[in-house]
């Protein structure tokens, strides 16, 4: 078994060493094969990170009459914090309110002067309900509704932001949808790339695999060779991705991050290195390996 | 040994190769098979390699029963047989040292015995000064070396050898012909497809004559009759 795997090995190697040209060649399809199926890894999470971002920005606020006591909205803050489909309840005082609005606008003199013209704070407490999908709000309003503290409320603006908020989740659900189906579109090509062009250079050897067969030798002593050489390629490829991914993510990061503040591709590549590091020899010796195995066997029925 | 029982092989749609052919190989026989071409020589012999199936009869190697024998079995047969094919069938992204020490390497021999043995018929065919070339850096004589070379390495049982001669001047048609001779006396049968009239009259050996898929003639110490 050990001689077997040594003259595998050594075979294999010569062979690779032997034909630069189509080594290279192979490596490079190989590449191109894993930077997809890495691509595909990282514009997930690169996704993920920005639909939560959206789905974030989305909320409903409830609105407390001007003379509600804060003691009164707290313990209504911790009755809707038990309802099973509420991610987050934020409490916003009168004087929060008021705050975030002069920051906001503080170089909005029309408005700023209005405030002061008010004199007082006009601002209402409320707070502000993140659920944990699209379609739970509907149930939160309808509890808000419902609930024996509706003489505090003021008013819930879930009605006049549902459109807005119905459209985002769909957008962020079909965007999902698309992902996966575009990834495993993607990946299927990317197994047919590389096996074709595995398959195509073991064609080439067609002709020696028959004359190896005729020698005497057993399957397993020719298919030793195929697959070192498939999974040294894919090693390789792999290996070379990794720096390619290494490079194009640190030099795109601040331009990434311009354009989607808090996106950083390079924190992704790094925070996940091990994985991806893990997805591309596996991907890239995995799919050498198999697409070699599964070239040879038509050539060793002689 | 060997024993061929009614063979008849066709080639579609309808080239009869070989018709009801039948004949023995004794153990340490030395036989030629001659005949013109397509006369059904070579297709003899691919068939005793097993590389192709007979149409109608059965073929019989020691225990072996070709018609029943199993793909994964084959490897097994091929390696108690040295087959020195009319077109080389070296590989060639080998070179000549590695072509024939492949032949040891299937059998599991160790590097030592290889190193050892591959100098050795290396010295032979004489071609150790071609050690390291490649088959497309061989003329057609020391690609027929090598090939030779590589048929005998690991001693097999019996050696086919189609048209050995065919790419050799007369100097080294006379070596190799010594040497199919002198493996045959150490006690391996050989096969011997050829038309070279010379060598078959010089050798007193038993002489198999194919016409047309057919055996015509079949003589102890036959000559070459045509």
């Amino acid at each position: 078994m050990f001689t077997l795997l040594k003259r595998a090995f050594r075979s294999g190697w010569k062979s690779l060493a032997r034909d630069g040209g189509l080594v290279a060649a192979n490596i490079f399809i190989m590449a191109m094969v894993i930077a997809m199926i890495t691509s595909l890894f990282i514009f997930k999470d690169a996704s993920d990170f920005l639909i939560e971002k959206l789905q974030e920005k989305v909320d409903i606020s409830v609105y407390f009459k001007y003379e509600t006591a804060e003691e009164d909205i707290l313990k209504v803050k911790d009755e809707i914090t038990n309802i099973p489909q509420v991610r987050e309840v934020e409490y916003i005082s009168k004087e929060e309110a008021f705050k975030r609005f002069t920051e906001k606008h503080q170089d909005n003199t029309v408005l700023m002067e209005s405030l002061s013209e008010v004199g007082t704070n006009p601002f209402l407490a409320s707070l502000d309900i993140k659920a944990f999908q699209a379609n739970q709000y509907e149930a939160v309003a309808t509890f808000l509704d419902d609930s024996n503290f509706d003489y505090l409320i003021e008013k819930v603006d879930y009605h006049e932001r549902k459109p807005v908020i119905e459209r985002i989740f769909a957008l962020t659900s079909n965007f999902n949808k698309a992902g996966i189906v575009f990834s495993i579109i993607l990946a299927i090509v990317a197994i047919l790339v590389a096996f074709n062009t595995i398959r195509l250079a073991i064609y080439n050897s067609r002709e020696e695999i028959k004359i190896q067969r005729l020698v005497g030798a057993s399957n397993r002593f020719i298919r030793g060779p195929f697959l070192v050489q498939g999974a040294v390629c894919g090693f390789a490829a792999a290996l070379i991705c990794l720096l390619l991914f290494l490079v194009l993510t640190w030099g795109f990061n601040s331009k990434v991050e311009y354009l989607f503040p808090g996106l950083s591709l390079f924190q992704i590549f790094v925070g996940n290195f091990w994985l991806i590091l893990l997805i591309q020899i596996t991907a890239g010796v995995g799919l050498g390996m198999l697409s070699s195995l599964i070239a040879v066997r038509r050539y060793l029925r002689v | 040994m060997i024993k061929f029982q009614n063979i008849t092989k066709i080639y579609p749609p309808n080239t009869v190769a070989l018709n009801d052919v039948s004949f023995e190989v004794k153990p340490k026989e030395f036989v030629s098979l001659v005949g013109r071409s397509g006369a059904g020589k070579t297709t003899l012999l691919r068939l005793l390699l097993a590389e192709e199936k007979p149409t109608n009869g059965r073929i019989f190697f020691n225990n072996y029963d070709f018609s029943k024998i199993k793909l994964e079995q084959l490897p097994e047969l091929r390696r108690k047989i040295g087959a020195v094919f009319q077109d080389y069938k070296l590989l060639p992204s080998k070179t000549a040292y590695e072509n024939i020490a492949y032949a040891m390497e299937v059998v599991g021999a160790s590097d030592s015995e290889i190193a050892r043995d591959v100098a050795e018929v290396l010295d032979i065919v004489g071609l150790t000064k071609k050690a390291c070339n490649f088959p497309a850096q061989l003329s057609g004589g020391e690609k027929q070396r090598v090939a030779i070379a590589r048929a005998l390495i690991h001693r097999p049982e019996v050696i086919l050898a189609d048209e050995p001669t065919g790419n050799l001047d007369p100097y080294h048609t006379l070596d190799i012909i010594r040497l199919l001779l002198n493996i045959n006396e150490i006690g391996t049968t050989v096969i011997l497809a050829t038309h070279n009239r010379e060598v078959i009259n010089s050798l007193g050996k038993r002489v198999v004559t194919l016409q047309d898929g057919k055996i015509i003639r079949d003589e102890e110490k036959g000559r070459f009759i045509l």
